[in-house]
C-alpha cells in the first residue's frame, strides 16, 4: 500500500469536481444551502395536466431553457450542466476530457407530442403503419437523432471530448452509483487517469407518471406537496417522481495529485449484488442488499463503526425503507441505531436514473462540510424502523466515510463508500 | 495491474435467430444452402429476418414468459443457451458470483393501445386529457417492466439465477461493443472470474421499425445481401437476434475443467461523428492500436446502411484486400445491440472449426487458408465503431 494505492494494492481514486442540479435548483451552493436548511423541492406539476391521475406531486426541473420540452431533451440539458460545474471545479480540460464518459441515462422513448404529429403529417393507413408512412415521406433526422438511446452520451462526448465510445447505462434507480462504479472499475484497471461520471433523468411525463403509479410505486398525497416525500415515516405510502443530475470528475490520486488538483473526497469502495427474486421486489431476507453493502465496506476496506454517515436509499415507499433498515441493521448490528442516517430523497424526490449520481455528490459535500442533510417529514416515525435518521435539520459532525445506497427494479443493489482524501 | 493479464476465453455461446438456436444451426446457416429466413410481407415494405418456431419452455417457465415481451424472451433464451453451453447453467454458486452485462434498446410498446390513442388524438379537444384517461386505463401495469431497458438482465436474474452484478449498457450498436469491451476488461484485469455478456433485438417491431425509419436508415422490398445494397436499397433488415457469450479467465476455466472456444484478444472501442472521413480515420486509430494485425479473416457487422457500409467496404478493401470478409447481417439481418456480440460469437465458432465460412454474397471472396485469428467489426448504421479479435486456442486453455 503506497500513498496512491489502496489496502488491495490498486489504485485510489479521487473526485477533483462534482456538479449538481435539482429541484432545488442549479449548482452545488444553492443546493446544498436549500438541502441542509431543510427546504422541499417538490410541488404541484404544472409542466401537463394531472386531472384524473392519482398523484399530482413532483420534484420537476423547470428552470433549464429548453427550446422544445422533451424528456431527452431536459436530461441532456441537465447533464450538461451538472458536468460543466463539475469538469471547471476540477480545472481539468473541459474541451478534451481525458477519459471515458459513464453516463447513467433514462431509457429513451418517441413522447405522445412526437406520435401525435407523426400522426397528422399523413392521412394514410392506421396506427404504426401510419406514423412509418409520415417518417418514409419526411425529413426526421433531428427527432431520429433524439431517440437514438446514445444520444445524450453522444452530444455530452462531443461537448466535453471525452475518450473513445461513451457508455450510456441503466441500471433502473442505481445507475448513477453504477456509474461511478463503472469509473472506478476503470481507473483501478490502469485503462485511464480520470473518469467522468453522470447521471441525469428529465423524464417526467404524463406516461412515466402514470406508468409508475400503475405500479403503486407513487405516493399519492398530493395536499401538500412539500410533505409528500417521508421516508422512514409511518404514513410513508411511496415515492415522488423527480429531475436532476449529478457530475463527478473522478481521477486517479496519482494523477490528480501530479497535476496539483484539489480532492474533495475518496471513492474508497463499491460493491454490488443482483437479486433474483422479483421483478420489483426484493429478496425478503434481504441477502442481495446486505451483500451489497457488506462487499462495498469489504471493498473499501473499512469497518462498520468507520461509517460516519449513511446517505439512504430512502425512496419513502413502504417495502424499501424497511427493506433498507432491515438489511443495514443485519450488517451494522446495533450500531445501525446510532448511526446517523438520512434521505436526501425527503427534500428532492426520487430522481430515478440521476439518484446515485446526485446522492453521491451530496455524500461529497457532506464529507467536505461536515454536515449531514436531514430527513425532512419525520413527524411520524415509524417505529419499526429505528433509525437516526436525522430529522428535519442538518447535524454538524465530522465524518470520515460516508455509505451510500441504490436500489433498483430488476434487482438491482449498488453501495458506494466516500471518504475524506486524508483517511 | 497490467503484469498478470489474464487470457479471456469464450466458454460458451447462447444464439437465436432467423436460423434457429445453437451454435451447430448457427454454423450450419453460414455453410450456405440456407436461404435467409425473411419475412417480406408482414412489415411490408421491411423485410425482417423474423425467429422461426421457438421452444420458449426450454428455458423460460410459462409464469416468466407471461412477464416478458419478445426482445425480454429472445435475450433470457439466448442467455440460458449460453450458460447451458458453458456448463454453468443450474450451477447456483457459479451463477450466484457471475457479472453480467446486457445491451439492450428499450421494451415493446403495445402498439394496439397506441393506435387507438392516436386515432382518438385526431380528433380529441383536449389532447392532455385523452392521455391521462387512456393511458391509466389501457396502459397493462406490468408492461412498464417489459419495457425497461435493465430489465431483461432482471429477468435473466431471476431466471437463470445470474446475480454476481447486473449492467445494461443502452446505445444501439455501440451498447453491445462496450458490452463486449468491458467484459473483456473485467476479466483481463481480474476483476472478474466469469462474465455473461450479450444483447437481445426484437426485429419484428413496428415500433422499432419507425425509430429507424425516421432516420431513413432501412432497406425495402426485396432483399439484397448486405454489400449489393447501394442507391435505393441502402439500409437494414432488422433481424431478430439474441446473442450471449460467457467469457472467462483461462484460470478459472482450468479450475472448473471449461473447454472454449476461442481467445478473445481485443476490443476496441470508438465514437463520433463520420463527417469528412472522420469515421475511417477512428477505424484507422483503432487498427493502429491493435497489437497483432495478423488476420486469417473478417466478420463483419456491416449493416447495409448507407454511408456506413460503403465506408467500411472501403476501409477493409484498402486495408485488408487479400482477406475473406463475411458479413453475417446478410444472413441474420441487423441485430442492433445484439449485433456485435453475434460478430464475436460467430467469429469464435469461425476458429473453432478451423475455417472461414464459404462466401455469402458473390462480393465476398473464397478464403485461401486457415482461420487462426479474424477479426471482428462493428461499424454502427449512424454512429459507434468497434474491432475485435478473436483467435484459436494455443495453450491458454483447452479447446472444444
Amino acid at each position: 500500500m503506497s500513498k496512491f494505492t489502496d489496502h488491495l494494492g490498486r489504485p485510489i481514486v479521487a473526485i477533483t469536481g462534482v456538479g449538481v442540479v435539482s429541484s432545488l435548483g442549479k449548482g452545488k451552493d444553492e443546493n446544498w444551502a436549500k438541502l441542509t436548511a431543510g427546504e422541499s423541492g417538490i410541488h404541484r406539476i404544472d409542466r401537463f395536466s394531472t386531472d384524473g391521475l392519482k398523484t399530482s406531486v413532483a420534484g420537476t426541473v423547470d428552470f433549464m431553457e429548453l427550446d422544445t420540452h422533451s424528456a431527452p431533451a431536459l436530461s441532456l440539458a441537465l447533464a450538461r450542466t451538472a458536468t460543466r460545474e463539475a469538469v471547471d471545479q476540477a480545472s481539468i480540460d473541459g474541451e478534451k476530457f481525458p477519459g471515458p464518459l459513464f453516463l447513467a441515462a433514462p431509457p429513451v422513448e418517441m413522447e405522445w407530442q412526437h406520435r401525435f404529429a407523426l400522426d397528422q403529417e399523413v392521412d394514410e393507413g392506421e396506427g404504426y403503419g401510419r406514423l412509418l408512412a409520415a417518417a418514409r415521406k419526411g425529413d426526421h433526422s433531428d427527432l431520429y437523432e433524439m431517440l437514438q438511446f446514445n444520444w445524450i452520451a453522444d452530444t455530452l462526448e462531443e461537448e466535453f471530448g471525452t475518450d473513445g465510445l461513451p457508455v450510456s447505462l441503466s441500471t433502473a434507480c442505481a445507475s448513477g452509483t453504477t456509474a461511478v462504479q463503472m469509473g472506478v472499475e476503470a481507473i483501478r484497471r490502469g485503462e485511464t487517469n480520470a473518469a467522468l461520471c453522470v447521471g441525469t433523468d428529465g423524464s417526467v411525463t404524463t406516461e412515466s407518471l402514470i406508468r409508475f403509479s400503475l405500479l403503486s410505486a407513487l405516493t399519492t398525497q398530493n395536499e401538500d406537496p412539500t410533505k409528500a416525500a417521508k421516508p422512514f415515516s409511518k404514513d410513508r405510502d411511496g415515492f415522488v417522481m423527480a429531475e436532476g443530475a449529478g457530475a463527478l470528475v473522478l481521477e486517479s490520486l496519482e494523477s490528480a495529485t501530479a497535476r496539483g488538483a484539489e480532492v474533495l473526497a475518496i471513492v474508497r469502495g463499491c460493491g454490488e449484488k443482483a437479486d433474483h427474486f422479483h421483478r420489483t421486489r426484493s429478496s425478503p431476507d434481504g441477502s442481495p442488499v446486505i451483500a451489497a453493502v457488506s462487499l462495498a465496506l469489504e471493498d473499501a476496506g473499512v469497518a462498520v463503526d468507520e461509517i460516519d454517515y449513511i446517505n439512504a436509499h430512502g425512496t419513502s415507499t413502504p417495502e424499501n425503507d424497511r427493506m433498507e433498515y432491515n438489511s443495514l441493521k443485519a450488517v451494522f448490528g446495533d450500531a445501525i441505531h446510532t448511526t446517523p442516517i438520512s434521505s436526501n430523497k425527503s427534500m428532492i424526490g426520487h430522481t430515478l436514473t440521476a439518484a446515485g449520481a446526485i446522492e453521491a455528490v451530496f455524500s461529497v459535500l457532506t464529507l467536505q462540510n461536515g454536515l449531514m442533510p436531514p430527513t425532512i417529514n419525520y413527524g411520524n416515525p415509524d417505529p419499526d424502523i429505528p433509525l437516526d435518521v436525522v430529522p428535519d435539520k442538518a447535524r454538524e459532525a465530522t465524518v470520515r466515510n460516508v455509505l451510500s445506497n441504490s436500489f433498483g427494479f430488476g434487482g438491482q443493489n449498488a453501495c458506494l463508500v466516500l471518504s475524506q482524501p486524508n483517511g | 495491474m497490467a503484469a498478470d493479464k489474464q487470457p479471456v476465453l469464450i466458454t460458451g455461446i447462447g444464439l437465436l435467430s432467423s436460423h434457429g438456436e445453437g451454435p451447430q444451426a448457427h454454423l450450419d446457416a453460414m455453410a450456405g444452402g440456407k436461404p435467409a429466413n425473411v419475412n417480406i410481407e408482414r412489415f411490408a415494405p421491411y423485410p425482417v429476418h423474423a425467429l422461426g418456431e421457438v421452444d420458449w419452455s426450454q428455458q423460460i417457465s410459462r409464469r416468466d414468459m407471461r412477464q416478458m415481451e419478445g426482445w425480454q424472451r429472445i435475450g433470457t433464451y439466448a442467455a440460458g443457451l449460453a450458460l447451458d453451453d458453458a456448463g454453468a447453467k443450474d450451477n447456483e454458486e457459479l451463477c450466484g458470483r457471475m457479472d453480467m452485462i446486457i445491451a439492450a434498446g428499450g421494451g415493446e410498446r403495445d402498439v394496439e393501445v397506441d393506435a387507438s390513442v392516436m386515432e382518438a388524438g385526431r380528433t380529441a379537444n383536449d389532447r392532455e386529457a385523452l392521455l391521462n384517461e387512456r393511458l391509466s386505463n389501457d396502459l397493462r401495469p406490468t408492461l412498464f417492466l417489459a419495457q425497461l431497458s435493465n430489465l431483461l438482465a432482471g429477468n435473466i436474474s431471476i431466471v437463470h439465477k445470474v446475480t454476481g452484478s447486473s449492467r445494461t449498457f443502452m446505445g444501439e450498436e455501440g451498447a453491445g461493443i462496450s458490452a463486449i469491451r468491458t467484459a473483456f476488461a473485467r476479466v483481463e484485469s481480474g476483476q472478474s472470474d466469469i462474465v455473461l455478456v450479450g444483447g437481445a433485438f426484437n426485429g419484428e417491431r413496428e415500433d422499432m421499425l419507425l425509430l429507424f425509419e425516421l432516420g431513413h436508415y432501412l432497406t425495402k422490398d426485396e432483399l439484397q445481401p448486405v454489400w449489393s445494397r447501394e442507391g435505393h436499397k441502402a439500409g437494414f433488415a432488422q433481424g431478430s437476434i439474441g446473442a450471449f457469450l460467457v467469457l472467462e479467465s483461462a484460470d478459472h476455466a482450468k479450475k472448473r475443467g471449461a473447454k472454449a472456444y476461442a481467445r478473445l484478444n481485443e476490443v476496441i472501442g470508438e465514437h463520433g461523428r463520420r463527417t469528412a472521413g472522420a469515421g475511417r480515420a477512428r477505424l484507422n486509430d483503432a487498427w493502429n492500436r491493435m497489437p497483432d494485425k495478423d488476420f486469417d479473416g473478417v466478420m463483419s457487422g456491416a449493416t447495409g446502411a448507407a454511408p456506413a457500409t460503403a465506408m467500411e467496404a472501403s476501409w477493409l478493401r484498402d486495408g485488408v484486400p487479400d482477406l475473406p470478409v463475411r458479413a453475417f447481417g446478410s444472413l441474420f439481418g441487423h441485430g442492433v445491440e445484439a449485433q456485435f456480440p453475434l460478430g464475436i460469437a460467430l467469429a469464435a465458432l469461425s476458429v473453432n472449426k478451423g475455417e472461414m465460412p464459404p462466401p455469402f454474397e458473390g462480393a465476398e471472396r473464397p478464403a485461401a487458408k486457415p482461420a487462426t485469428a479474424v477479426l471482428v467489426t462493428g461499424v454502427g448504421h449512424h454512429r459507434s465503431e468497434g474491432l475485435g479479435v478473436v483467435t484459436k486456442l494455443k495453450d491458454e486453455g483447452q479447446a472444444r
